[in-house]
C-alpha cells in the first residue's frame, strides 16, 4: 500500500459480490445482488430498513452463509467463508452494536485472540500496551490503551474498532450506520480518518440513511431495495431525488390502502410523560378510529413512549387518561386490563413465545374469557382462536402450529390477533412491518385500517420507515432527542418530517 | 375454514397436553419392561413390581415439583436438603409428643418455607436459580445435621397411624403410589386447564414477552419454588414413615434423580416445554432401569455411570430433535 502504486490500485477491483442469494423462512432477503468495491474507494450502501443491507454485510463477514452466489477478493473466489477467514483476508465489519468485551481494556480488545506471548504462553503485557499505544498513535487517536472499554464514549469505541481492523491489516472496512450513534463533531473526526485511510488504499463500505453523508464521503453509491440491487452509480451521477426515488421505488398512493379517517371520542390522553434522560414532556391525544404515528431518528425515544404508556418501563412524571379517567399504569398487566394492547418492535425477543403454539400466543394475555369455575375451556379457546386466525387470514396449517415456524407477516397477524383476543381498543404498535416480507406488508396495512375503521380501535404506531408513516397515519408526531418537536397533519412530506427530526 | 386443516402433527407447539415425545417414551418404557422380563423372571413378580412402583412414587413426587421449576427455566438443587431438614423436623416433632396431624402440617410448612426462601431469592433478589438453590442445598443439609446432631432420630412406637403413609396399602396399591397419582393428577390439571399453568410455560418460554403480556413474572417464579419445596417435604413424610427414622442425610442426591427424571420425560432445561405426563413416564423408566440392573446384579457404581449417561443422552436427543425441527 505504498504511495506510488496507489493510482493503479485505485482502478483495481478489491471485492466482488456476485449474484448473492439469501432466504430466511418466509422471506427472500437477497435476490441476485452483485456489486463491486475498488481499492481505495468509499462505497455508499443505501436502502430502507429491511432492504437487505445488513444481511448482505453479514454474508460478506462470513456470519451468514449465502444460499447462492460468489464472493471474490482480489479476483480470488472464496468458498464457504467463516468470520475468522474473512478477517484474515482483510475484511472487517464494524456493526452498530459493537461486539466488544466491555470490562477489558482498549489494548486487550485491540489484540483479542492474538495477544503477544512471552515464556510459557504468558501474556506479554508490556508489549501489548506498547503495541496498542503504537497502533493508536499511527492513526492519530488519543485514547489511553489502559482504559476499560466501558469508560469510552460510543465514538471512541468506533475508533477502537477501526484501529483493531487496521492493525489486522484490513483492506476493506464496513461501517454500519456509524452516524446513527455519533454526534456531529465525532462524525467529522471519523470522516477525516476515513479520508486518510482511503488515501493509503483502504476501501470502505459505508452504510447510512443520511444521503448528505453519502454525497460528502463516497465515490460510488449502491441502492438496495426489497433484497434486490436497484442501481449502482458514481456519486456524481446521482442526485438526491434519483437516490430517494431508487430507495423508495414506488409511489405511496398505490402502496397504502385508502383511508377514510373519522376520528371519534378521545380514548387515550397523555400529558407531561417523562422518563429522565430518555423522554421528556410527551403529550398527545388519541381518538377512536384514528391512526397516530410517531417518527424520528433511531434513539429519539419513540419506542420508549409506547413502553412508558404500557407500564413496561417506569416513568418519572406524567399523567395518562384512558377513556377520560386518569390512571396509573405501573405494570403491563394494568394496561391490558384497561384494554391497551402492545405489539413490540422485536417480536422474537419481546412479542412472541416462539416455541409455543399459535393458540398459546394468542390467548396468553387474556384467558378469562375461556375460564369456567377456574377451568380453562379448551374447546371455547380453540374456537375463538380459529375464528381470529381465519378473520385475520393467518396462513398456517392450524392453531397448534408453533408460532416460530410462521413467516414474519403471519407472526405479526398473530400478535394483532392477541390484542383482539384481549379486547383492546387502543393498539400501540412498534414497527408494524419490521421483518415482514414486502408482499405481506400491504396485508398488515389493510389489517390496521380495518382495525380503526371497522373495529373502532385507535392505533398509535411507531415506524422508522417514513413512507409507512406518511401513507398510514392521520396525524404524525415527530420526535427528536426524547421530545416531540412537531405534530404534522396527513399529507406531510418526508422533507417536512426530516426537518423536525434532525437538528437545524 | 380454508386456512385450517387438521393434519398438523409435525409442527405442533409443545404444551404439556400435546406430548409428541411422550408417546415415544411410552414405547421406551414398554420396551424396557419386556427386556427386564426377559433378563430376569423375577421382574414380573408382584412383589418386585410393587417395589418398582414405590420407587416411582417416591422420586415421582419430588420430580413433579422439579418439572414446574424447570418449566420456568429454573432449577432446584435444594430438594434433597429440604427432604433432609423435613425428615429431621418430623422426627423431632414426634419426639415432642405432638399429634400426627400437627407433626405432618408443621413438617410440610418447613418445606414450604424453604421453598419460599428459594423463591424470594430468585424472583425478588434476582439470584440465578442455580446459585440460590445450591446455597440452599448446602445450608439445608447443614441445618438438618445440626438439628439432628448428626444422628438418625428414631420415631419410636407411638406412630402406627403415621406409618400407614409409607407402608400401608389401599385398594391393592401402596399408599405412596396413591399420593403420587393424586399429586400428578393435580399437576397435570393445573398445567393444562388453568391460566396459572399457561403462565408457567410463558415465563419459561420468554420472560420479557411474558411480562409484556401482563403476567406477574415474579409471582409465578416465586410460586414454582414454593411448590417444589412443598412436594419435597411431602416426599420427606413418606420417607420417614417408611423407615421410621428421621435421617439428616435423607434425600441426598435426589435432586439429580429428579432433574434426570424431568429431562428424560421431555421437559426442556431451556424452559417452556414439557410436562408432568412425561415426568411420570420418566420416573418409571428410571425406576425400571434401576430395577433391571439390581436384578441382574450390576454393581451400584456401574449403575451411576449408566444413569449419568442417560441424562446426557436425553438432552442430546432433545437438542438433536430441535435442530431437526428448525431445519
Amino acid at each position: 500500500m505504498d504511495g506510488p502504486t496507489l493510482s493503479v490500485l485505485e482502478r483495481k477491483t478489491l471485492l466482488e459480490m456476485h449474484e448473492i442469494e439469501k432466504s430466511f423462512p418466509g422471506v427472500k432477503a437477497l435476490q441476485g445482488v452483485s456489486f463491486k468495491v475498488r481499492h481505495g474507494e468509499v462505497h455508499g450502501l443505501v436502502g430502507e430498513n429491511g432492504a437487505g443491507k445488513s444481511t448482505l454485510m453479514k454474508i460478506l463477514s462470513g456470519a451468514y452463509t449465502a444460499d447462492g452466489g460468489e464472493i471474490r477478493l482480489d479476483g480470488e473466489t472464496i468458498t464457504a467463508p467463516t468470520p475468522s477467514d474473512m478477517i484474515a483476508r482483510g475484511v472487517a465489519v464494524i456493526y452498530q452494536e459493537l461486539a466488544q468485551a466491555e470490562h477489558l481494556s482498549v489494548a486487550e480488545n485491540l489484540f483479542m485472540n492474538r495477544m503477544p506471548r512471552g515464556a510459557f504462553g504468558r501474556i506479554d503485557w508490556r508489549k501489548l500496551h506498547h503495541d496498542a499505544a503504537d497502533a493508536m498513535m499511527r492513526l492519530g487517536f488519543e485514547i489511553d490503551p489502559h482504559l476499560p472499554i466501558s469508560r469510552l464514549s460510543v465514538a471512541q469505541r468506533q475508533l477502537v474498532e477501526i484501529a483493531r481492523a487496521i492493525s489486522q491489516n484490513a483492506k476493506l472496512i464496513v461501517l454500519d450506520e456509524p452516524s446513527a450513534v455519533l454526534g456531529d463533531a465525532e462524525l467529522e473526526t471519523l470522516f477525516d480518518i476515513i479520508a486518510r485511510l482511503k488515501a493509503e488504499g483502504v476501501s470502505f463500505i459505508y452504510i447510512s440513511h443520511r444521503l448528505k453523508e453519502i454525497f460528502e464521503l463516497c465515490q460510488v453509491a449502491t441502492v438496495l431495495r426489497d433484497g434486490k440491487l436497484i442501481d449502482s452509480r458514481q456519486v456524481r451521477d446521482w442526485t438526491t431525488d434519483t437516490l430517494i426515488g431508487s430507495m423508495v421505488g414506488r409511489s405511496i398512493e398505490d402502496y397504502f390502502p385508502a383511508r377514510n379517517a373519522d376520528p371519534g371520542d378521545e380514548v387515550l390522553h397523555v400529558e407531561g410523560l417523562t422518563r429522565k434522560g430518555i423522554i421528556r414532556d410527551i403529550g398527545f391525544t388519541l381518538r377512536k378510529g384514528e391512526i397516530l404515528g410517531i417518527c424520528g431518528l433511531a434513539g429519539a425515544g419513540r419506542s420508549e413512549v409506547l413502553r412508558a404508556i404500557m407500564g413496561a418501563d417506569p416513568i418519572d412524571a406524567g399523567t395518562i387518561r384512558v377513556h377520560g379517567s386518569e390512571t396509573k399504569i405501573t405494570h403491563p398487566r394494568q394496561a391490558i386490563q384497561l384494554h391497551i394492547g402492545f405489539a413490540p418492535e422485536d417480536r422474537k425477543t419481546e412479542g412472541l413465545f416462539l416455541n409455543q403454539a399459535i393458540r398459546f400466543n394468542v390467548t396468553i394475555s387474556r384467558m378469562k374469557r375461556f375460564m369456567r369455575n377456574g377451568k380453562l375451556k379448551l374447546n371455547e379457546e380453540r374456537k375463538a382462536v380459529e375464528g381470529l386466525v381465519q378473520q385475520l387470514r393467518v396462513k398456517t396449517p392450524g392453531i397448534e402450529t408453533m408460532i416460530g415456524t410462521l413467516s414474519g407477516g403471519n407472526q405479526q397477524k398473530c400478535v394483532i390477533a392477541k390484542q383482539l383476543n384481549a379486547e383492546c381498543d387502543v393498539l400501540l404498535i412498534d414497527e408494524p412491518t419490521r421483518g415482514v416480507d414486502v408482499g405481506a406488508r400491504r396485508e398488515i396495512y389493510e389489517l390496521m385500517v380495518d382495525l380503526v375503521e371497522r373495529r373502532g380501535l385507535a392505533v398509535l404506531m411507531v415506524s422508522s420507515e417514513l413512507p409507512e408513516i406518511i401513507g398510514m397515519c392521520d396525524r404524525i408526531l415527530v420526535m427528536r432527542e426524547g421530545e416531540i418537536t412537531a405534530e404534522l397533519p396527513r399529507g406531510a412530506s418526508e422533507e417536512d418530517i426530516m426537518r423536525y427530526a434532525t437538528f437545524h | 375454514m380454508a386456512s385450517i386443516d387438521t393434519d398438523q402433527q409435525k409442527k405442533s407447539g409443545r404444551l404439556g397436553f400435546r406430548m409428541p415425545k411422550g408417546l415415544g417414551l411410552v414405547w421406551v418404557l414398554i420396551g424396557l419392561c419386556i427386556v427386564a422380563a426377559l433378563l430376569s423372571p423375577a421382574f414380573l413378580n408382584p412383589i418386585n413390581l410393587t417395589n418398582v412402583m414405590r420407587q416411582v412414587a417416591l422420586f415421582g413426587v419430588v420430580s413433579v415439583g422439579m418439572t414446574f421449576v424447570i418449566l420456568t427455566k429454573g432449577i432446584d438443587l435444594s430438594v434433597g436438603s429440604i427432604i433432609g431438614v423435613c425428615a429431621v423436623t418430623c422426627a423431632l416433632l414426634f419426639g415432642m409428643g405432638l399429634p400426627v396431624g400437627v407433626v405432618m402440617l408443621l413438617t410440610l410448612l418447613a418445606g414450604v418455607l424453604m421453598g419460599a426462601a428459594n423463591g424470594l431469592g430468585v424472583a425478588i433478589g434476582g439470584v440465578p436459580p442455580f446459585i440460590m438453590t445450591l446455597g440452599m442445598m448446602v445450608m439445608g443439609r447443614g441445618l438438618a445435621l445440626t438439628l439432628a446432631d448428626g444422628q438418625p432420630i428414631s420415631l419410636g412406637q407411638r406412630t402406627r397411624d403415621f406409618m400407614w403413609l409409607g407402608r400401608g396399602d389401599f385398594l391393592g396399591l401402596p399408599v405412596p403410589v396413591w399420593v403420587f397419582l393424586i399429586v400428578a393428577a393435580i399437576a397435570i390439571f393445573v398445567l393444562r386447564y388453568t391460566a396459572y399453568g399457561r403462565q408457567i410455560y410463558a415465563v419459561g418460554s420468554n420472560v420479557e414477552a411474558a411480562r409484556l403480556s401482563g403476567i406477574n413474572v415474579k409471582m409465578v417464579t416465586f410460586s414454582v419454588y414454593l411448590i417444589s419445596g412443598f412436594l419435597a417435604s411431602l416426599t420427606a413424610l413418606i420417607f420417614v414413615s417408611r423407615l421410621t427414622v428421621g435421617e439428616p442425610t435423607a434425600g441426598e442426591g435426589i435432586e439429580l434423580e429428579a432433574i434426570a427424571i424431568a429431562v428424560i420425560g421431555g421437559t426442556s432445561l431451556f424452559g417452556g416445554e414439557g410436562g408432568v405426563i412425561g415426568t411420570i413416564i420418566g420416573a418409571a423408566i428410571l425406576a425400571v432401569l434401576a430395577n433391571i440392573m439390581n436384578l441382574i446384579g450390576v454393581s451400584p457404581f456401574t449403575q451411576q455411570i449408566v444413569k449419568g449417561a442417560i441424562i446426557v443422552i436425553a438432552v442430546l436427543y432433545e437438542m438433536w430433535s430441535k435442530r431437526r425441527a428448525n431445519k
